[in-house]
């Protein structure tokens, strides 16, 4: 056991490696002189001489990513060519509304999807379950800003019961403004993951209804209630969690899109202006934090599989 | 990153008859989306020989809402929205079909080189388990913003974060065909191993490449979209569905129906696709047909 949990945490170093690698190389293999690239249009023959100085454009590519992976072993991500601040101290500037958002988000999304995916496994056929159907494969079909923006013409400019716009810090201005400007952006985001771990639930219960200590259970007298909470819904949780970690990946891009539609200054606004800016480092830096993260996150996943579900031994 | 290998291929034995006419009768998902999808593409290819100029400025009649001028409207130029819609549609589906073409190829062929070549199944494998771990959107908006913004990089930064899923699915079925006896005979035979897996590996993933092809199809019409929305996409003088919505955002609360309009069609159009994914998968394939795709 203990032998399996090292080994997966020291599996995780190669993947961060080629990540780092796949990041380095993209700004090398892009066309033309990367020192350029980044002085922009505009720039005269002393600033491309300052940045290629800078990033140590001279020196042979081994020497150049051997020294970028001992600086990120060091924490250090690059610094932002315009404002000249490092890009871990931007990441800790903007870093708590996409963290507020992705956690609302994600907690949204559980409490509506496992529910609905549940009941639809449970009424297998019935309506609930072709509704659920219905909205799995719709949730996965219309693009996550057409969304917010349908929401808003709904919520905001119709009704007019929720914000257009902005964020508000649970920690500086209090819950109340944080939730009621939130709401909108989490629910808009949530829809893919609710379509998605609603199907995996669904799938998954469907399967574990058919087993023998189910019918066994049933056989007993015990309570349908008991039977879902007890036995179906436990056994039924390796995939959905599973589903919640490559969900990752889609939250991640969502968020992107989500903080441009509801103006939210949190990494995907620092991505967006880093690519109008053409400020690379900040790219690079949180590409790499954003692939970290995601790593990380299925590696808890993978090693909560113990916890989860006993049978799972290693 | 859980390691999908050991998985049992989904639909190996299913790639004897393929004949798409007859899925389309079976099948009420695949007639439904595939009509649909008729529709749209025929609207793509000759409704702009009908429509006006989608890049005509009328600065007069700008913004204007559906009906008073044009049938969707104008946008803050005095372009019309309806013919810029479906000029748009021509993009998303130029877009969508070659992102799923490439990526099922050099998926297909990494796939085929992982599952039957030992030597090479360590380095591709944790070479996908990298790509994998990069978030797709960024990883696309990265590579437009260094390569420069066209069809042809917006295409190839697609299709790159979607190679790995194909080569992991193409691998599952090459690693259970290859312990069939047909290919130990072929083996003891003497056959030639590039002929082993053309002949014998090759039609086993075919049907559920198609399946997952319309699948990488919608999510690439998705990412195209959010890419020409966030302003990193296709140039913004080719009116793509992405762009055409981007260019709306500033007038958002004026004029919500020119976000809308090519909105929906993007919903639609994608849902079309998916739904002719999950009837191909139900008829090639009816032993995954219950779980998830």
């Amino acid at each position: 056991m203990t032998r399996y949990i090292i080994m997966r945490v020291l599996s995780t170093i190669p993947v961060m490696v080629l990540v780092a690698l796949f990041v380095f190389l993209m700004l090398r293999l892009a066309p033309g002189d990367p020192a350029s690239v980044i002085a922009g249009d505009y720039a005269t023959a002393e600033d491309v001489a300052r940045i290629r100085e800078q990033l140590g454009l001279s020196d042979p590519i081994v020497v150049q990513f051997l020294r970028w992976v001992a600086s990120l072993v060091q924490g250090d991500l690059g610094t932002s060519i315009f404002s000249g601040k490092p890009v871990t101290e931007l990441i800790g500037q903007r870093i708590e509304p996409t963290l507020m958002l992705a956690l609302t988000t994600i907690t949204f999304a559980v409490v509506v999807a496992v529910p609905l995916g549940t009941l639809a496994a449970f009424r297998a056929g019935s309506l609930v379950d072709r509704f659920v159907m219905l909205f799995s494969v719709g949730g996965f079909s219309v693009p996550v800003f057409v969304l917010g923006y349908i929401l808003i013409y709904i919520f905001s400019m119709t009704l007019g019961v929720l914000p257009v716009q902005g964020y508000k810090s649970p920690f500086t201005e209090g819950i109340g403004p944080f939730l009621y400007h939130i709401t909108l952006p989490s629910v808009t985001l949530s829809v893919i993951f609710i379509a998605l771990i609603a199907r995996m639930t669904r799938a998954s219960v469907i399967e574990v209804l058919e087993e023998d200590y189910i019918r066994t259970a049933r056989a007993k007298g015990q309570s349908e209630m008991k039977i879902l909470t007890r036995h179906a819904l436990r056994n039924a949780a390796v995939p959905v969690v599973t589903v919640i970690g490559i969900g990752i990946a889609l939250l991640i891009g969502g968020v992107v899109v989500t903080e441009s539609v509801f103006n939210i200054p949190g990494l995907g606004r620092l991505v967006l202006d880093a690519v109008l800016a053409r400020d690379y480092p900040i790219i690079q830096g949180l590409i790499l934090f954003f692939s970290f993260v995601y790593i990380f996150i299925n590696l808890i996943i993978d090693l909560s599989y113990t916890l989860l579900d006993p049978r799972i031994r290693y | 990153m859980t390691d999908q290998a050991t998985q049992p291929a989904p639909g190996a034995a299913a790639a004897k008859d393929i004949s798409l006419a007859r899925i389309a009768l079976r099948n009420r998902g695949v007639f439904w989306g595939g009509a649909v999808l008729l529709v749209i593409a025929l609207f793509a290819i000759f409704g702009p020989f009908f429509v006006q100029d989608p890049t005509a400025l009328n600065p007069i009649n700008r913004l204007k809402p559906p009906g008073s001028e044009g049938l969707f409207g104008t946008d803050m130029l005095g372009r019309d929205v309806f013919s810029r819609v479906i000029n748009g549609a021509q993009v998303s589906l130029v877009v969508g079909l070659f992102v799923a073409v490439i990526a099922v190829a050099l998926g297909l062929f990494l796939g085929l080189i992982a599952g039957y070549i030992r030597l090479m199944d360590a380095l591709i494998m944790r070479l996908m388990d990298g790509l994998m771990s990069i978030p797709a959107i960024l990883l696309a908006i990265a590579m437009i913003s260094l390569a420069g913004a066209t069809l042809t990089t917006v295409v190839i930064a697609i299709v790159i974060p979607e190679i790995p899923r194909v080569v992991r699915l193409v691998r599952s079925v090459v690693l259970t065909v290859r312990e069939e006896p047909y290919v130990e005979a072929a083996i003891s035979a003497g056959t030639r191993v590039p002929t082993i897996l053309v002949r014998h590996v090759l039609p086993n993933t075919i049907a559920p490449l198609i399946v997952q092809a319309t699948y990488i199809c919608g999510s690439a019409m998705l990412t195209e979209s959010i890419l020409g929305f966030l302003g990193a996409g296709i140039p913004p003088e080719i009116p793509s569905w992405g762009n055409i919505m981007s260019e709306g955002r500033t007038f958002f609360q004026l004029t919500p129906w020119i976000i809308f309009f090519p909105g929906i069609c993007l919903a639609v159009t994608v849902l079309a696709v998916n739904v002719v994914g999950d009837g191909l998968r139900d008829t090639l394939d009816p032993r995954i047909a219950r779980n998830m795709r």
